[in-house]
Order: C-alpha cells, then structure tokens, then sequence
C-alpha cells in the first residue's frame, strides 16, 4: 500500500477519520487555521465549537467516558493551550484517553517567545499521559496514530500533540501504519497465572470478603462489567464502588452496598473495615476512599488488579498485586476460581452477610424530611425517579453527569446506576465545571440518551458559556442545579472545622438561572416547593431541547455519611437523623467519644 | 508555658484540619543506582528529572548519554534514596513513562560497579604544591594541567573515593570541582 502526498494539516483529519473519530471538540485560532481548513473540505468529521477551550476537553472526557472511545479535541496555541490544562489534567487523574492536537508557532519562530506562544509539551509533560511536538512532517502519520495507542492502552490518558503551523502547511506523504503498537510502551494486559491463582485462593478462605471496585472495571469495557457481575455472583461476595466505578455493578442488586469512601455509605466504609479478604478491581487506594491510612482495613488480606503497576503498594501495601487489564484478569480469575477442586461453601460468610444486613438497617442515607422546602437528597431521588420511570417507558438511557461537591456527593448517593458509562463525575481532580461539557460530549455520543448535569448553583458557572455550544448543537442536555446559595461542599467543611466562619463560600449575585437560560436560547424552570416538583421535572423532561433547572433546595443541608479527615471508615459522622449525633458537627470532630464506632 | 500548649494544640488543629490522611511513618533510607534505557528523543530528560520533581523523590546523581547512537538509545544512570516502597514506587513510575524501554535496579542486582570521573583545579605553591602531586598520584589521578601555581587533576573511582580525594585537596587548595556523576553497571557476562 502506497503512501498518498497531502498537507500536515489534511495528515490530521485522515489519521482521525482512520481512527474512526466521528466528533471532534475543538476552537479555532492562528496556529490552527491551516488544520480549520482542511475540516472546511470534508464532512465525515463532525467538529464542535465550544466556547472555551477547556469546555471541549470536558467535553471531549464525557464523550469518552459515555462511550469508551478516544475524545479528540483540536485548540490553538497560546491561551488555547494553557487552557486546556485543567481538563487535561482531570483526564489524566480520571484516566480517561484523550487525543488534544495544540497548535503551535513555526518551528522556526519556538523559543523566541513569539506571538501566542507557548512551550506546550513543557507546560503538558505533567498534565499528560504522554505529549508531542512535531518538528517533522515526516514524523506525523506514526505520531498521530501513536497517540491513539498510547492514549487508550494500559491506563488511558490524555495526549497532546503539539503541531507547529509549518508543519501543518508541509506536504509528506500519509500511510497509515500497519499495525498500532509503540516500540517501547508495551503495557502489560493479561495478569500473572500465579498471582491469580494465589488471589483465588484467599478469596475460596475468606470468612468476611468484599470486592471494591473502581472505574478500571469501567475503562476495561462492558465485558468486564458483565464478569465482575458474574464473579460477584459466583462468589457471592458482597460488592462497594468508588465515584469512579458507580454503574460496573447494578446498584439494584442486593448485594451491593454503595459507594465506599469519605462520603460512603455506613455499609459499605465498616464492610471494608471489617472485611478478611478485599479485592480491589480497578481502583486504587484514593485518600477519600482510605481515610486513615494506618487504620485502613486492618484485619484484612488484600489483592489488587490494577492496569497500572505503579498503583499497587503505592499507598496501601497489598498481599497478591495483579498488573493487567480489568477485563482479561476478571476472566481468568472466573476460570480460576470455577476450577478450584472443591467449590467454596457459600454459608462459610452467613455470618459476614448478617452482620452487613444490620449495617444496612441503619438506612445511612435516611435525612430529615420537608413538606416545605426541597431537601437536595429529594430533589435527586425524585430526579432518579423521573428517570427511571422514562427509561422503563420508553427505554430512553439515563446518562449523569456533575459538576463538583455537594451535589456531586447526593447525585453519587441518591441517583442508582445499574449500566456503566452512564456516569461522568470528575473524581480525581474534582473539578468544578465539568459537567456542562461533559454532559454536551456524553449527548453527542448518545444522541437518544437522555442527558442529565446534576450541578451546584456555584460550579455550574465555572462553565456556564458552554449553554451557547449546547444551544447551538440542538443537545437536549438537562442542568439540574441543586441551588442553596453556597458552595456548599465548603460550607460544610467549614462549619466542620472552621467554627461556621463561611469565608467567601456564599454564592452572592446570583443570576437568575431563569432568564439566564433564556437568554442562551434554552429553557429555564424554577422550583422551589417539594409540592410542585414532580411536576417540574415532567416539564423539563418532556422539553425537546436544553432546560436549565434552578431546584431552590435546604441551604443549611450538610452530606452524610461522612468520614471526617484523618479518620478511620468506622469513625463515621451520620446524618442527625439517625439519632446519634444531635450536636454542632463541629463538637463532634473535638469529641472522640461522638464518633460512631 | 503557655506558649508551648497553645504550639501543641495549634498543632493538634492543624492535623485535624487537614484534609489528606497523615504522611506514613519513617522506615529506613537506601540508595539505590538505577539504570534507565531511554529511547533519545526531545525532552525525556525532562520527563524523568520531572518525574522525580513532581512526586517528591531525591536525585544523588543523574548522568545520561546516548549510548547506542544508531538506534537513538540512551542510557540513564540515577542514583536516589528511598525507603523500599518509594524504590519501588520510583522504579514503576520511571516504567510507565512511554519512551522508557527498562528500568534496572543495580543495587538489587548486587555488587555492581559504580565510577565517576571528577576534575579538581588546585591552586597552590612550595609545600603545598607538592604535597598535591603526591596525593595525586596516590589516588591514580593524572594530571591533565600544570602552571606555576596550579594543577588541574582527572580522578577516576567510587563517589567515596572522589569525596575523599577532594576532602584533602581541600585543605591544600581546591579552587574548583567539576563531577560526571555515577556510570554503573552490572558484574559478569550479563548484560542487563
């Protein structure tokens, strides 16, 4: 197969059409325009005009993550790239693969400080998973498909590919490699026979097991969903998620127990105490999902699968490491554990499984209840509600998205995922802002979905322009804003530890949500009353384009359980509901004697 | 008095206030010589010394060439210090780098050879100038330059035997130091 002649720029599109890339997020600018041109003259590539650049890299990260392809984003040099930072860096956090073309100065004009330049792959070397700049023309069909490689094999992440204009207007010669590989990033994706047999092993003794799943189960495709789910089922091991990995495991199943962690469910942070055995698929030992490191899970033996060698023993030391592909490492341990000679007495864990039925008696998420004033957990409840009413109706998907605290928290809490990439919540980075894009790129990937950004009234307007990109796209997206006039994730953290000195976390001059959407071209609702809000949702769900929410909830609500810093999953604060914790949360973190034990 | 208990207690907060889980405890400190095959492309250097930067690890020494010129390879040569989880941790991190072809712990491999090279200006005269030929010619330095009054000498040997060398033209009158740092390699028929 004979190369064929073209431009730098015309290199671009073909390598993304041989990728298969179907959307592309991007803005256009000087050190672009040559690559802007060559769009003008194709139709196959669809590109997205956001608003800001670093709305088409969360953008591009909901449509990855919805979909489990390649989000491809397309910005200039200069202030494009400095902007795309955050997001890059969220997706490296969130290992979620990317491919970022940056334009760049000509190759002659770098280093000269030039006008809208950059030092790019400097600036991005910390922020990515691997970055380039490409100097020759003769370099760039292998470095355009490289990063196709890189960015989705072993732990995905982002990639930057920095083009100089020079480069974009030269003419090489463009053949598509034969096959995709890297000559020295050859990451491991079958997990060690032995070390899979010595976890099976473990788990066919535990007494107290459970499995703890992160978003590698996610990243590793469907499949691996599907063998968690018969792995569970096999072993009838009880099983908690990370924010990462909420969907992998039906939260329907009665064996599932929640998300684990700072804001975790009471089941699930003391199953991980208590437990003999854990397995961790996937995650990988977060400081909010540990707590006190030193108090983490003491009685247990633990095994970890995780793509990335480097996470084993990074934090918590681990019994059995296994470095391979969520997917491939479930299925041999399926077969691992099918093939023991004898089949594990299930009742060896009667025991374990009362004891975790009592923990999930207390009802943890169980909060005061208003007639009056909307309850933000209500609001998500009766949101999920909606939602799963349409999708058994009509069978239209739910897909969430959310912007960063608070609400994030309920959202993660209150709103079940049965299916995975259904949920697109920035995790690592906590990034306030994320889910406007996020929830723009998961529609584009999911035309029929349905699209949902549970957002706060304060991070929502971190990216509040992207309301222009979803208007002019025609993306029936849903912002549901959970509107209590603070940051409310501060706020609580501040009333915690701060003696209730809110310091500059009241959300003051608010827009009217209202006419803001209306002013976008979308529609806007308001609700402030538990009574009309059922109604008020119907509304926005039945409206064939983009509704901006305003849900006026409790400014005074605080997100429980929570496990307060610097302390153990069974040191647990509940929610005043439960009875245990009448007093100032800020009396409770002083009193040991407070904690729930 | 008082001072001191509002210290403790303003510590106290401090540990509660935080939001991230205690550092671990102090386990004991190795050094250790990695060795780093690279494939020799624009900014990989970067990427390591950031590697090391960006997480909080110690570099003693860093030295890097091309070592197989026709193929664009590399070879990087790092000495740092760790407890055995931060080792590990370093070692796994340098292997996920995408132009890292292998990552070898020299020190894990057992004895291996550790040289540096080292130039030392000594400025002196009479006794002293002397007495700096002498040792000179103990530690098997050569003498690559001579004026009047100074002398520049190559010492080649382990960091120790350097540290030593130039201990004692310290006290007779270094006036200069220029070190490569650590080449390392495995003993034996093996190569790594």
């Amino acid at each position: 197969m004979g190369g064929e002649v073209m431009t730098g720029a015309e290199m671009v599109i073909r390598a993304f059409q041989d990728q298969g890339v179907d959307t592309l997020f991007g803005y256009p600018g000087g050190a672009v325009l040559p690559i802007y041109d060559a769009l003008y003259h194709q139709d196959s590539l669809k590109h997205v005009l956001v608003r800001h650049e670093q709305g088409a890299v969360h953008a591009a990260e909901g449509y990855a993550r919805s979909s489990g392809k390649v989000g491809c984003v397309l910005v200039t040099s200069g202030p494009g790239a400095t902007n795309i930072i955050t997001g890059l860096t969220d997706a490296l956090l969130d290992s979620i693969p990317l491919v970022c073309i940056t334009g760049q100065v000509p190759t002659h004009l770098i280093g000269t400080d030039a006008f809208q330049e950059c030092d790019t792959v400097g600036i991005t070397r910390h922020c990515t998973k691997h970055n380039y700049l490409v100097k020759s023309i003769a370099d760039l069909p292998r470095i355009l498909h490289e990063a196709f490689y890189v960015a989705s094999n072993g732990r995905p992440g982002p990639v930057v590919i920095d083009l100089p204009k020079d480069v974009q207007f030269a003419s090489g010669v463009y053949e598509r490699p034969s096959r995709n590989g890297h000559k020295t990033y050859k990451p491991a994706f079958k997990g060690d026979a032995a070390q899979i047999k010595a976890a099976v092993e473990l788990m066919a003794g535990a007494r107290r097991p459970i499995l703890y799943t992160g978003g590698g189960v996610i990243n590793a495709g469907p499949h691996a969903s599907t063998l968690l789910r018969e792995l569970a089922a096999e072993t009838g091991f009880p099983v908690t998620s990370t924010l990462m990995g909420l969907g992998a495991f039906p939260a329907s199943d009665e064996n599932f127990l929640g998300m684990l962690g700072m804001h975790g469910t009471y089941e699930a942070n003391l199953a991980m105490h208590e437990c003999d055995v854990m397995v961790c698929i996937g995650a990988r030992f977060d400081d909010r999902i540990t707590g006190r490191l030193d108090a983490f899970s003491p009685f247990s033996k633990k095994i970890h699968i995780d793509i990335d060698a480097s996470s084993i023993n990074k934090v918590v030391k681990v019994d059995v490491g296994i470095v391979g592909d969520c997917g491939a490492v479930l299925e041999d341990m399926l077969a691992a554990w099918k093939a023991l000679p004898t089949r594990p007495d299930p009742e060896r864990f009667d025991a374990w499984m009362a004891k975790i039925r009592t923990w999930k008696a207390r009802d943890c998420l169980a909060y005061w209840p208003s007639g009056t004033i909307i309850k933000p957990q209500y609001a998500v409840q009766r949101l999920y509600e909606a939602c799963r009413n349409l999708e058994q109706k009509t069978g239209r998907e739910t897909y969430v998205t959310t912007e960063v605290g608070q609400h994030q928290m309920w959202a993660a809490q209150y709103f079940k995922f049965d299916e995975p990439n259904r949920w697109m919540t920035s995790g690592g980075l906590g990034t306030m802002g994320y889910g406007l894009p996020a929830a723009i790129g998961t529609q584009l990937a999911h035309p029929d979905g349905l699209v949902i950004d549970i957002a706060g009234e304060a991070s929502i307007l971190m990216n509040i322009q992207e309301m222009s990109t979803a208007v002019q796209y025609r993306l029936p997206i849903k912002i549901f804003i959970l509107n209590n006039e603070y940051m409310g994730m501060v706020r609580q953290w501040q009333e915690l530890l701060h003696g209730s000195r809110y310091s500059q976390s009241y959300s003051e001059s608010l827009p009217d949500f209202v006419k803001l959407a209306e002013a976008y071209g979308a529609k806007g609702i308001r609700c402030d009353k538990p009574s009309d809000l059922d109604a008020a949702i119907q509304e926005m769900l039945d409206y064939d384009g983009p509704v901006i929410f305003d849900c006026i909830v409790d400014k005074k609500e605080n997100c429980f359980p929570m496990i307060p810093s610097g302390k153990a999953h069974n040191e647990m604060i509940l929610s005043d509901y439960l009875g245990e914790t009448g007093a100032e949360i800020g009396d409770i973190i002083s009193e040991e004697g407070k904690m729930l034990v | 008095m008082r001072d001191i208990e509002e210290l403790k207690l303003g510590q106290a907060m401090n540990a509660m206030n935080t939001h991230y889980p205690d550092a671990v405890r102090v386990e004991p400190i190795n050094r250790h010589t990695l060795a780093v095959i690279v494939d020799n492309e624009p900014g990989v250097l970067a990427r390591i010394s950031g590697l090391f930067s960006g997480r909080g690890y110690n570099i003693e020494s860093l030295t890097v060439s091309e070592t197989e010129v026709a193929r664009h390879i590399s070879r990087i040569t790092i000495v740092t210090t760790g407890t055995d989880a931060v080792i590990q941790q370093i070692k796994a991190q340098l292997d996920r780098l995408v132009p890292v072809h292998r990552v070898v712990d020299l020190t894990l491999q057992g004895q291996s050879l550790e040289r540096e090279l080292c130039l030392v200006k000594v400025a002196g005269t009479g006794e002293h100038r002397t007495e700096s030929l002498t040792l000179a010619a103990a530690f098997g330095a050569k003498t690559l330059d001579a004026t009047l009054n100074s002398f520049v000498f190559e010492v080649t040997g382990t960091t120790e035997e350097i540290d030593r060398f130039i201990g004692l033209m310290t006290v007779i009158g270094l006036v200069e130091i220029s070190r490569t740092g650590i080449a390392a390699m495995g003993r034996g028929s093996e190569a790594m």
